[in-house]
This record gives C-alpha cells, structure tokens and sequence, in this order.
C-alpha cells in the first residue's frame, strides 16, 4: 500500500513509519504543523508542536529512508482543537482535546488529503489494534494497558477506521524504546509528551484565564449560599478539590467538590462527595466504531477518562444518543467529557457526555 | 536517477572546481600566517580573488570573501546603516518588496532593534520594481535615507531589474545589489553598475556551499558583524577559506554554464506546460528573466502537494517561497506582483542548471498531467 505515516517528532511514530517500511509498504512521512507560530502555543520540548519535534520527525524519516513534507494544519488544527476547547470549557463542558484533533485533524483532514492524492491510509504511533472482519476493520485496546489510546481514537467512523494502521499496538512501550534503539533512531530515549499539547505547563486553568479573561464569580453551595469567590468559572472541573479558597467550613469539616459548573450564571456549586456520584450518562454526538449496535440493552464496558478504568455498564443507543448506566456509581463526571463503550477490548461507539444522573 | 529542477536552490559543483577543492583541502597553511606555507595559500586566495573581481567588473580588494551570499547581505545591510547613521541620522531603508530573506530580515531587524525605518519598493504585475516610486522617495526622503538595496535578479520568478536606474536615481546614496542568483548567469557588472556593494554566493555557481562574496567600493569603511582577527579588510574577521575560494574561482573560470542553452531548455519547458496544461500561468514572462528561473501557477492545485507528488516520482522542484519551520508560507514576491492567495500558494518553482537536460524537460512535462490531476482533487 501507499501510506501516510504520520510523525510527531516522538518515538512511537518514528518507530510506527519504520515498521510500516518494513512491511513492505511505500511510505511518505508527514510532520503536522500545529501551529502558525510554534512558539505559540508551547515552549520546551514534551510535546509534537516546536520546531525541535519537526527535526526531530524530519531525521526518523531521514534514518528510516523515506520522504518527509511538513503538512501546514494550524488552522485546522485551531479552529477545531483549540477553540473548541475554549467554547467547551466557556460552556462549562470539560473537553478532551486529543479526541477533537484525532477526529477532525488527524483522521479526517490527513486521511482525506492522503486519499485525494492516491494514498491509501494514514500510519500512526498511536497504541491501539485493528482487527479485518468481514464489515471491515474494529478498533481494539493496544496489549500495554498502560499505554491504550483507544480510548482518544473511539472518535474514528468505520471509514476512518479502515483508512488507519496502527503498527504498535501488539507491542509494549518498553520493547518500542528498544526497537528504536536498535533502528538507529536518536528519538528512542525522548521523553513520552504528557498533558495537551497545546498547553505547555499543564496547567489548563492557566491557560485558558491567560487567553479568557477571568470573571469572578460566586462559589455557592447546593442551597444557593455563597461560601468563596472563583476567578473564572471554567477553570473548575467537576470534582475538583482543590484550589477552591473557601472559607466557610462545613459542619462536620469534610472537604467540598465542584458538582457543577453553571457558565450563565457564573457561578460554581460545590457540595459533598457523595453528591458527585453518578450512575447514568447520556452521549450526543454518537460515533459508531465497528459494526451497528443493535436495538435494546447490551452488557459491556464504558470507559469515561483517557486513562481511566472500564466501568461495568448496560448500554443502548437510540435517536442518536449513546445511554449507559454503570453497575456501580462513579463520582465525579463531567458533560462534555467522552464516553466510551468497549465489548471485551473492542470499541463499539464513543459520544460525548451531555447529561449525568 | 532524479530529475533535478532546483538549481536555484544549489547547483552541482562544477567538477573543476571538486578537482580543485580536494587540491586546495592537501595544502597547508593559513593565508594570514607569514612563512612560506601561509605565503603559498595566500597567493592562491588572492589568485582567485583577481579572477574572481575581474569577472564582475570589480578591483581585487573590493572582494570580501564570506561565509555566505546571507552574511554578504547582513554585513553590507547593517554595516551601512551603521556607517551612514554614525555621523548624522539616515533611518530610511528602501529595499525592494520581493528581496530575499536574507536582505528583508537585516532591514527588519534594524527596525525591531535601532530603530530604522523600512520601507518596500512595489513591483508591477511582472514583478519589476517601480522606478516612478523610487524617484518619490528618494525626494521625500533625500537626506535620511541609508541605503537602497535592490536585487539583480528575482530568485523565485527571475525577473531581472532594472539596477542602472536605480542607481542613477539614488545619485549619492549607496546602493546595495543582491546578485546572488544573477551572478555568471546573465551580464553584470560592479563597475559598470555604479554599485556602492553587491552580494555573491559560491554555491549558486557551481562552487562550493560555505563561501559568499560581498562586493564593497574600495574606500569604503563599513562596521563589522564579526569580530577579529581582522581579515578581509578588518569587516570579515575569521580565517580566510581559502580551498573553498580556490574552487569558486575555478567555478568562475571554467564555468560550464551556458545562457544560451539553458535559455533554451527553459523554452522548451514553458512550452511544454503549456501543451499540457493550458490553464497555467508563467509568473513574470512580461519582463526580462534570467535563463534558467520558470515560476508556475497552477490553478487549483496546492503547491506543497504538487511538490510532494512530483517528488515521489523523483522530479525535484521547489514552491521557491521561503518555509517557516518546514511550512509553506505565501511568497512574499507573488503577492508584491498582485498575485491572489490562491494562485500564490499554486506555485511552483522549476529552475534549470549547467547539467539540465532536455530529457529532464521532457520527464518533468510527462510527469505534470497526473500529478496535477492528484494534487487538484486532493485540495
């Protein structure tokens, strides 16, 4: 096949190009410009945005023998990534931005080019497995459960996921550093990016105040009392503990959490623990990952964190909505936040979180 | 085998001047250095530095070798300014709009950090510059103005200016040649120019990468970037590279260039984009052009995609315009000649060299059809 392998400058997709080559397939290596101004977003080095990362791209391809181009994607990647991020959080929503960039950017902007110009599918580093079935391809955890991103991939449409290889995800991440050692390649000992990319510091509420402003608000409990003054509603997530500053203890002095976020209003609710439990979730925006769900109930997974643990759960989908409830409460769940549905290891559907009880 | 159609970009090494390199690289001695063996160096540098003024109508010291055709237009940029604001205030830079980097970001940086002002030259829709607005500002601005630094030759479409009138137009403000892409590719000369300083490079003419000229009217003392031991006139401190020297003269020397020839393969070229795609635009073949630059609009196509398919059949082109971390950003010179967005970034530069063949046209012509079909639906 003709593939798209697309390089972040990292290890793992560096090593992802080198064992697509391997296979036999005729590969180009892409470098994603995130950012009109690499500086923008990010300084340092833990992330796929400066121009060290493209270099370092630039000379995997090199080592491995195969042609590289820098693919220009800011504005794609802001107007769908980076705004969002910033109307989700406005909307009181807790957004994962790596699903928005593997959705609209990576699978879809890439995929869609790669195709156009007579390639056959995009190559990732991402930790994940596809299976051929008879109706296609199905999207599977990665064997390293630590490093599975099928969570941050259940955002990909059968098409998608067709047009997609992932050659690490039946290895472990250990074993990849080794590989690339043994490849040659002076990206093995780089250090995994953690965080949002496009965030250097990690430090969301920060980022989000610097470009958003902050409005103060009142912090209330579920009566309606003020007990403290937020600098930026959505800076809090839900259950949050810290960083509150409030100063009016509670009766017994157990902690508060942030139950809700009410971006109209500005104002931020906060209340007990137990309060934050929730046991069923509703999910808009459906995206089915394999073959239909059928009518009815359905026993399976749901997972609601990149690295969160799958939540034993019935699950149906109707009109659209993905609706599951959880055989145990979860405490702490914010809309806008993705959930998705696993059979066993298969991703069968992902939504994102639009109302929790 | 790859068709190589970049020699804008770096041409190869003619091959007396490897022969003479890999000579020079045996010899000892530090041409600054004054026993024998620094003597023996020295004559060859100053050898190639008479053959090399000769060639452009130059005295011998009016050579300053450097690093770079880059550093040749940083030192003559700033070092000017420099010296024409040390004994009264001349903030003014005129430049063209469609310099190279090389002479925009010195101007640039002057403004950001000494306060200079800059301003662009606009060019007409063939990407000449306009002499009319020259005139202007030379009025307007008279006494504070610095420098006026216009290109020979555009390296993205090949437009050659017209340098005598600016020059005639400047009067006594010194003027500054980029002549990087037009040097030994079509007539030009320092002397005959009126040219207060001009900027060469080694690698554009078969000689090797890492050696620059800046030409600088004898008499002329200019601030130094780089500072030393005091060689090349105390204005390039650094030892002198004299094998890379050597070879660019024997480049200039035994030059396998032909005007002529690549004028024609050239022809031969836009002809046959035109047979093949006849909606595509030609970019400055109003005006007079060097031989071997042809910038290609190609509707409906993006330049980096027709880049990338083109070179995975192994054609070797380029978009011309500047990357900024690997990203294509719009020329700067399409849009200075009215150029829309669009058309600007479906451009392609293919340039032509002493060792391009009509059998590199031909595969390049043979190539376009498919991969503009490609690079259209892939938009």
């Amino acid at each position: 096949m003709r593939l798209i392998a697309a390089m972040s400058g990292g290890v793992d997709s560096a090593v992802a190009a080198a064992r697509a080559v391997e296979e036999g397939h005729e590969v180009i290596g892409v470098h994603l410009a995130l950012s009109s101004n690499p500086q923008k977003y990010r300084s340092g080095a833990r992330g796929c945005c400066t121009i060290e990362d493209s270099h370092d791209a630039r000379r995997a391809a090199d080592v491995i023998g195969i042609p590289f181009y820098i693919w220009d994607m800011a504005d794609e990647f802001h107007e769908n990534v980076v705004e969002n991020f910033m109307s989700e959080y406005k909307s009181g929503r807790t957004p994962n931005p790596c699903l928005r960039c593997n959705e609209k950017v990576k699978f879809a902007a890439v995929l869609d080019r790669a195709k156009n110009m007579g390639f056959d599918g995009v190559v990732t580093g991402h930790y994940a497995r596809t299976v051929d079935t008879s109706e296609g391809k199905t999207l599977h955890r990665a064997i390293d459960p630590l490093k599975d991103q099928s969570y941050v991939l259940a955002v990909l449409n059968r098409e998608q996921i067709n047009g997609a290889i992932f050659p690490l995800g039946d290895t472990e991440k250990v074993d990849i550093r080794i590989e690339a050692e043994r490849r040659g390649l002076a990206v093995a000992q780089k250090p995994d990016s953690h965080d949002i990319c496009f965030v250097p510091s990690g430090d969301n509420a920060g980022w989000l105040r610097d470009r958003m402003g902050s409005e103060e608000g009142p912090i209330v409990d579920q009566d309606g009392n003020q007990l403290g003054t937020h600098k930026g509603a959505y800076t809090y997530t839900i259950g949050q503990r810290k960083g509150l500053g409030l100063t009016v203890p509670t009766a017994d002095g157990s902690p508060r959490f942030v139950l809700k976020i009410e971006p109209v209003s500005n104002t931020v609710v906060v209340g007990p623990r137990e309060d934050l439990a929730v046991t069923s979730m509703r999910g808009e925006k459906t995206i089915i990952c394999g073959p239909d769900i059928a009518p009815g109930g359905h026993r399976g997974f749901v997972q609601v964190r990149a690295h969160g643990a799958p939540l034993p759960a019935s699950y149906s989908y109707s009109d659209g909505y993905l609706n599951a409830q959880l055989d145990e409460p979860l405490l702490g769940l914010a809309t806008g936040q993705a959930m998705v549905i696993y059979d066993g290891d298969r991703v069968v559907a992902s939504a994102t979180i639009c109302e929790t009880a | 085998m790859s068709i190589y159609l970049d020699h804008a970009a770096t041409t190869p090494m003619n091959p007396a001047a490897i022969e003479a390199l890999t000579s020079a690289l045996a010899i000892i001695g530090n041409p600054s250095s004054l026993h024998a063996d620094g003597r023996a160096v020295r004559k060859y540098v100053e050898d190639a530095r008479e053959l090399l003024a000769a060639s452009i109508g130059a005295a011998p010291s009016e050579v300053i070798f450097t690093g770079s055709g880059t550093e040749a237009n940083n030192i003559a940029i700033k070092g000017i300014y420099w010296q024409r604001n040390s004994l009264q205030s001349r903030p003014v830079i005129i430049t063209s709009a469609i310099e190279h980097q090389a002479v925009l970001e010195p101007a640039h940086w002057l403004v950001e950090h000494e306060g200079a002002q800059h301003i662009a030259l606009p060019v007409n829709s063939d990407g000449v510059i306009n002499l009319d607005a020259l005139r202007l500002l030379v009025e307007d601005h008279g006494n504070s103005i610095a420098l006026i630094s216009v290109m020979h030759s555009n390296n993205e479409t090949g437009v050659i200016q017209p340098i005598s009138d600016v020059v005639a137009i400047a009067g006594d403000i010194p003027v500054h040649c980029d002549a990087v892409q037009s040097w030994s590719k079509c007539e030009f000369s320092f002397k005959d120019l009126g040219l207060f300083a001009a900027s060469l490079s080694g690698h554009k003419v078969g000689g090797p990468i890492g050696v620059g000229v800046l030409v600088l009217q004898r008499g002329v003392d200019i601030p130094a970037l780089i500072h030393g031991g005091g060689q090349e006139r105390e204005i390039r401190s650094g030892t002198v590279n004299a094998p890379s020297i050597v070879a660019l003269s024997a480049a200039i020397k035994k030059s396998n260039y032909s005007s002529h020839d690549v004028a024609a393969l050239r022809h031969s070229f836009e002809r046959g984009v035109h047979n093949v795609l006849p909606d595509a635009i030609i970019n400055g073949s109003g005006a007079d052009r060097l031989p071997g630059i042809s910038s290609v609009t190609i509707p409906g196509a993006l330049n980096e995609t027709l880049l990338l398919l083109l070179d995975s059949k192994s054609i070797s082109c380029s978009t011309g315009a500047a990357c900024t971390a690997g990203v294509h950003r719009p020329s700067h010179v399409l849009e200075a000649m009215g150029i829309d967005e669009g058309a600007v970034m479906s451009t392609l530069r293919f340039s032509f060299g002493a060792t391009s063949t009509q059998a590199d046209v031909d595969a390049a012509i043979a190539a376009l059809p498919d991969v503009v079909t490609r690079a259209r639906s892939a938009r």
